[in-house]
């Protein structure tokens, strides 16, 4: 699409976009380039020089154990926290969208959690679960489990999947139920004389034409379990114990904090990289699916 | 809907609504709690689930004195740094995007769509995964510890430039075209009718720009070294000590109902455009 009244001045639309494309090019692209650049170097143990060994890096990463079981750790995470908060928001919505006069008021109850930073949700959730002082973590010690995060890897997950969860749900729920009034009612109406009931009605018809609504949020929730939650991890446990929470972007960044395998880490960048670019692919192709919808 | 309903149908939608509020707000609830309570009552998880009546002191300490032992600056300052740069963040993302959306939209020149994907392939570039390199280029400018180092890395953004593009499509060609024949050039044009016109966009976008802005975490926690230079979301995390002893916890929930509070509260009075702004961001 194109405009067809235009203004012809030569120089000005250059400095306009200037401010733009400098930001771009110092911040976004020169880092994006050195860090590509630096996964094919070797630094000396000195860091006098440095020698140019192809695929090395990525050789030495996909050989070490512990960046798949960081892998894994990630694609666990990511997981429950897309099925947790997605599960919350879509019972939530199903219900407010029954209630077509309170479905405004619930909804300012429940987007707010969206406005909290990422490393608050997280000491929110550390002040309840805290295994010595923590109200809920107190509960559960009187149900017998014997909760604690700082030594037990599954806990130190679940404790960090919750609070990354929580602080999704208002966004999930946003979309949900803005899908969920957009289907006509009259499809629904038809399915109930034709005798379904609304347990069925919700898996056979409103389900699936929530379908693209639900593909697009499962995209937007990976995305924000890979990079948004490092504030809630590093407030929460710092990727411990044990490296029990270590997602792919809090292994770039304790690595590199360390400053010992640029390289490395710059390998690490790489792949993140290829992720994003892969699920942003993703997301595209499905947004164009969803202008057809 | 569809059926005629018994009593028990009608309410079960609004008990399972009530309770998944009470749920989502439970941990806001107990760090407004545990706010008002002395530390030795939190430490050793006697704290019960009403007010205390420390709240006046506690936030009084909070805001003017800080933590003792952690953070030696006083909350007030974080605050101001934060406000500084989420302000920063959202006016600076917005003015310059609006700027390179009517560059690419209303000029014919070499290079224009070269341009727009020089801007668009941002999107696949966030902070997280050229951390070290981007440091090290603040680093080598020297803006380590500067409201700059923390603000300008950040506002490009692609995002913006796509939706202020996708809106100006919108605006009839008439409006450029009668602006011509009445010998307005493209700076009066901008400023008197598109700048207008765009007032609701830029507003929703100001919603979600101050709240991405506000909650940063990990751009902060590399650039800024200096307590006086932190941020509320920085700061926080500083005053959790990992031994419990050290932890002033009824500090630390003022400190995190304080950082709540701004961007809470500019959600739930700016719904409209932020529901508007979230939407079309997620185009």
């Amino acid at each position: 699409m194109e405009k067809r009244a235009v203004f012809g001045n030569r120089l000005l639309p250059y400095g306009l976009l200037a401010p733009q494309v400098a930001i771009t090019l110092i911040f976004f692209y020169w880092p994006a380039t050195q860090a590509v650049r630096q996964s094919f170097l070797l630094e000396d143990a000195f860091g006098l020089g440095s020698e140019f060994v192809w695929f090395e890096n990525y050789r030495t990463l996909f050989s070490d154990p512990g960046y798949y079981s960081t892998l894994w750790t990630t694609i666990v995470f990511s997981t429950s926290v897309t099925v947790v908060s997605l599960s919350c928001a879509l019972l939530l919505a199903v219900m407010a969208d029954r209630e077509i006069k309170g479905a405004t008021g619930y909804r300012t109850l429940l987007i707010w959690p969206y406005a909290v930073a990422p490393a608050v949700a997280g000491v929110l959730w550390i002040f309840m679960l805290d295994p010595s002082l923590g109200t809920i973590a107190q509960g559960l010690r009187r149900l017998g489990i014997d909760w604690n995060p700082r030594l037990n890897g599954t806990h130190a997950m679940t404790q960090v999947v919750l609070a990354s969860a929580w602080k999704q749900i208002s966004y999930n729920f946003l979309f949900f139920l803005a899908g969920l009034q957009a289907i006509p009612k009259s499809v629904i109406e038809a399915a109930a004389i034709d005798g379904a009931r609304p347990w069925r009605r919700f898996w056979t018809i409103i389900l699936p034409l929530l379908s693209p609504t639900t593909f697009f949020l499962i995209v937007v929730n990976i995305v924000y379990a890979f990079f948004e939650t490092f504030g809630t991890i590093d407030a929460m446990t710092g990727g411990g114990p044990a490296k029990a929470t270590e997602t792919l972007v809090y292994k770039v960044y304790a690595d590199g904090r360390l400053g010992g395998d640029l390289g490395g880490s710059a390998a690490q960048s790489v792949i993140l990289m290829l992720i994003v670019i892969g699920l942003t692919a993703v997301q595209f192709r499905f947004v164009e699916r969803r202008v057809t919808y | 809907m569809v059926e005629r309903k018994g009593a028990l149908a009608r309410l079960l939608p609004h008990a399972v609504l009530l309770i998944g509020v009470a749920i989502v707000a439970f941990p806001v609830y107990l760090a407004i709690i545990g706010s008002t309570h002395e530390n030795a009552v939190i430490a050793n998880g006697q704290m019960p689930l009403w007010p205390g009546t420390t709240a006046f002191d506690t936030y009084y300490r909070t805001i003017f004195v800080g933590a003792g032992r952690t953070t030696r600056e006083p909350v007030s300052t974080m605050l101001l740094n934060s406000l500084t740069m989420a302000l920063l963040i959202a006016v600076g993302k917005i003015a310059i995007s609006i700027l390179s959306a009517y560059a690419v939209t209303y000029f014919r020149f070499p290079g224009r769509m070269a341009f727009f994907w020089l801007i668009f392939v941002t999107l696949m570039l966030p902070v997280e995964v050229r951390i070290y390199p981007t440091y090290k280029v603040a680093a080598d400018l020297g803006l380590l510890d500067s409201m700059a180092g923390l603000t300008l890395p950040l506002i490009a953004s692609a995002t913006a430039t796509l939706l202020f593009r996708q809106f100006f499509m919108t605006v009839p060609d008439e409006l450029v075209e009668a602006s011509k024949i009445d010998g307005a050039g493209p700076f009066r044009f901008f400023k008197d009718t598109l700048l207008p016109l765009s007032r609701t966009n830029m507003a929703a976008l100001f919603v979600i720009l101050f709240i991405y802005g506000w909650n940063q975490y990990l751009w902060p926690l590399l650039i800024t070294t200096r307590d006086d230079m932190q941020t509320i979301v920085i700061g926080i995390k500083k005053m959790i000590v990992t031994s419990d002893a050290l932890t002033e916890w009824q500090v630390v929930m003022a400190t995190a109902v304080l950082a709540m509070l701004p961007p809470v509260f500019v959600v739930v009075a700016m719904q409209k455009l932020f529901v508007r702004g979230l939407v079309e961001t997620e185009k």
